[in-house]
């Protein structure tokens, strides 16, 4: 270590805007998320939260986990209220009647929030070109609530509501490409990332930060609960989605796109889908299905990103 | 002493029921949840923090001497630490009562 | 004395947001509100207002960008109707439990099925639960005046509550009426600036919206409860200050030639002007018959009302909304209910009529009144019953 001082680690805030107390599973790979996102995106934030896992393990009355300014409402209309406060942020610093801080506002949503009941008040905010960065917790169900599919939820994964049977193999449908509707409504940045590559997620969640304008980041967040996997495994789970090419790490910026973490070789799917009990039930034939929509899709990603 | 929420009355709110302490959740003892508690070889700790990055309850911080450590009262024993550092410092025993 | 013009109240509402000087307006059309918000994109447009103009997706998000906007600071105003009130029934009881002084004008109206854009009460009927302070207006002049009395009362530092402006879709959103319109002076003197105790600010972290198990959501009710009752002395407040600068005074019961009169309708809003000529014209022929209006539906005014129909024996509720399947018209039976064993309480009787913005004439108020005669005495029961429904 003759020219090297400091390891990167050591680098990142070491101030918790989102404090421990909370009430996350062990081993909850979304508050990893969350709390990362909160070193990279500061103190001069309004963060408007859905209804949803982060929400309820972060704010028992009288007891909040937040250091931030923070509002909740209700489950589908996180992008509106983020809406509101950027319209207000605007107004009154424009009439004088706040000093002009550029506070930042940051909207908060898992992928039920996001994808499903959500997806209008998101697309309405994308559209009206609103300055926010919306995170998106996605860990593939309607976790909170007890484990029931969402569109984000992954071809073949047992959920509550999707649940493998003697006539069904799981979820039928293949999971929503929502950061592609995101770039759909040509804002300047979207992008996908994973806390098992912080350093890559917190530069992202940043730039979407000084970007202005909307902003999307799809976060993959491991659920030991909702996947059954083991508790001590939620970033490695997350290192394997990233290396079987299952959740590729990218960005699109104004438009155009570009692999962050290139993989030479994806490992076989398998290895992803094994450690996983929300996969246990599939037969070889949806696994060979799974591996060749997941070749496919990558494919198309490296073309769009050539 | 802070009321619990059992002991709240209807007076005692803010108004729309804001919570005006940042952060307040620490008091409560997430600790209590282990069934595993991380310990330490600290001759191999290089110091280098990433444990610190991948601990979802944000509770591990450089104790006295340095050495990144897990505060117990929040740590759920969740293991994550275990493999993330890159020197096999930490292993996990099942929690005493 | 501001200047008497002619205008469609429905600008008349917008001008009242204008004089404001509202922050953020949330605009999602609907027929008949259509014209407050085209009004108040024009004036933005024009550089008459300087305000954030949300064209946002649906209702439910017109009023989900208010609850952000009103929780950063700003002053801020939406307008809707009918099916866009339903549509933003759950966020309502958000505002009025997070305690966000947002003012809303509603073009009430008619709600489906069958599809009807006309002026009724029921859309205002159903959201009255949601725990926001509700007023109705009867003509133009009260509509621009109850607007600009919104915004006081909402932000006032013991208040701080959401709150309604009801008007009655086209028969009073659409008339042409001379209003007297309010000087810009005088209305800094009415309305301080805008100053929300605890927004959302990077400087003081606050949180906002914590979830509440059962142990501690039933404390947080009263909490709410308490705060609704307590408005209705300062909502009087601001009639009387109102009073002082602009020269008309509200209350939340109106009375109309009540001096003696044994018998007399009860309106809530437009109907109120025809129930007026009806009166005069049975007073003319020696009837005592009186009219009373009422002005505030949330928080209810027991004490007002039961003042009010002191001495009188046989009292006309008459809704422009059927409750279906329950106890008859809306207000008929929460008055009903807040008479209830008060010592001498008159008969009451309800009609319910002019649904789906079908016009109620003069004749048939004063019918009304000869059937309420007959049925006192005949001794009918006290019901409600559907008027000037064919078959």
């Amino acid at each position: 270590m003759k020219n090297y001082n400091v390891y990167a680690a050591r680098l990142t805030p070491s101030a918790e805007n989102f404090s421990p107390g909370h009430r996350a599973c062990v081993g909850c790979g979304e508050t990893l998320a969350v709390r990362l996102a909160c070193k990279a995106i500061g103190n001069n934030v309004i963060i408007s939260n859905a209804t949803g896992c982060m929400e309820i393990v972060s704010t028992p009355l009288p007891s909040t986990a937040w250091r931030v300014p923070w509002i909740h409402t209700l489950f589908e209309n996180t992008a509106a209220v983020a809406s509101g406060v950027d319209s207000a942020l605007k107004a009154l610093a424009r009439k004088g009647k706040i000093p002009d801080r550029g506070t930042k506002v940051v909207a908060m949503g898992g992928d039920g929030a996001t994808f499903d009941i959500g997806l209008q008040a998101l697309s309405g905010a994308m559209e009206r070109g609103h300055d926010f960065l919306y995170l998106c917790w996605d860990n593939e169900a309607y976790m909170n609530t007890g484990i029931q599919r969402s569109s984000a939820t992954p071809f073949g994964a047992h959920t509550t509501t999707s649940p493998s049977g003697k006539k069904s193999y799981g979820q039928h449908n293949q999971k929503k490409n929502m950061p592609a509707i995101a770039v759909a409504h040509n804002i300047p940045y979207v992008a996908t990332a994973s806390p098992s590559y912080p350093f890559d997620m917190m530069a992202k969640v940043k730039k979407g930060m000084e970007m202005p304008g909307p902003a999307y980041i799809q976060v993959l967040s491991v659920c030991p609960t909702g996947w059954r996997t083991q508790v001590d495994q939620s970033v490695i789970m997350g290192r394997l989605a990233v290396e079987t090419g299952v959740f590729p790490l990218y960005e699109v910026v104004n438009g155009k796109y570009r692999i962050t973490h290139e993989v030479e070789k994806l490992r076989p799917v398998q290895d992803y889908l094994k450690p996983q009990g929300r996969f246990r039930h599939l037969t070889p034939d949806a696994i060979s299905q799974i591996q060749e929509k997941v070749k496919e899709d990558y494919a198309a990603l490296k073309e769009k990103a050539a | 002493m802070k009321k619990t929420d059992a002991e709240m009355t209807w007076q005692d709110f803010e108004i729309g029921c804001i919570v005006t302490e940042p952060g307040s959740a620490v008091a409560y003892r997430t600790g209590d949840w282990r069934s595993q508690a991380p310990r330490y070889h600290f001759e191999y700790c290089i110091k280098c923090g990433v444990c610190a990055v991948f601990c979802p309850e944000g509770c591990i911080r450089p104790n006295k001497d340095g050495h990144f450590e897990a505060d117990l009262y929040h740590c759920k024993g969740c293991g994550i630490c275990v493999h993330e550092c890159p020197t096999g410092v930490i292993y996990m025993v099942e929690e005493e009562e | 004395m501001g200047k008497k013009i002619g205008i469609e109240v429905s600008m008349a509402i917008s001008e009242a947001a204008k004089l404001a000087d509202v922050d953020v307006v949330a605009a999602y059309p609907i027929t008949p509100q259509t014209h407050i918000v085209e009004e108040l994109a024009r004036m933005v447009a024009d550089g008459d207002l300087d305000a954030e103009y949300i064209p946002v997706e649906s209702e439910h998000s017109a009023m989900s960008a208010c609850l952000g906007s009103s929780a950063a600071g700003a002053r801020t105003f939406t307008a809707t109707a009918g099916q866009g009130l339903e549509l933003m029934h759950e966020v309502l009881y958000v505002a009025s439990a997070m305690r966000l002084p947002i003012v809303m004008a509603v073009a009430n109206r008619a709600l489906s099925a069958p599809l009807n854009v006309w002026g009724d009460q029921s859309d205002m009927m159903a959201v009255r639960d949601t725990g926001w302070i509700q007023m109705i207006c009867e003509n133009g002049q009260e509509a621009l005046d109850s607007t600009l009395i919104a915004f006081r009362v909402a932000e006032h530092p013991e208040v701080l509550l959401p709150v309604m402006v009801h008007c009655d879709g086209f028969y009073l959103t659409h008339v042409v009426e001379p209003i007297e319109m309010l000087e810009k002076a005088n209305v800094t003197k009415f309305l301080p600036p805008f100053k929300y105790p605890l927004p959302l600010d990077a400087d003081k972290p606050v949180t906002m919206g914590a979830f509440a198990p059962p142990v501690i959501y039933s404390e947080t009710r009263k909490a709410q409860e308490v705060n609704l009752r307590k408005s209705k002395a300062i909502i009087t407040q601001v009639w009387d200050e109102f009073h002082k600068v602009f020269g008309r005074k509200y209350r939340a019961v109106e009375k109309y030639k009540m001096d003696g009169a044994k018998t007399a309708l009860l309106t809530l809003g437009s109907f109120g002007e025809t129930a007026m000529t009806a009166v005069d014209n049975l007073q003319a022929a020696g009837q005592n018959v009186g009219l009373l209006k009422l002005r505030l539906w949330r928080p209810f005014p027991f004490e007002e009302l039961k003042a009010a129909v002191k001495g009188v024996e046989n009292l006309i509720v008459v809704d422009r909304c059927l409750s279906t399947g329950g106890p008859g018209g809306p207000a008929y039976s929460e008055i009903r209910s807040a008479l209830y064993g008060e010592p001498n309480q008159p008969r009451i009787f309800g009609y319910i009529g002019g649904l789906g913005g079908r016009d109620v004439m003069v004749s048939e108020f004063e019918n009304i009144i000869r059937q309420v005669e007959t049925k006192v005495k005949t001794g009918a029961a006290q019901e409600f019953e559907l008027f000037g429904v064919r078959g």
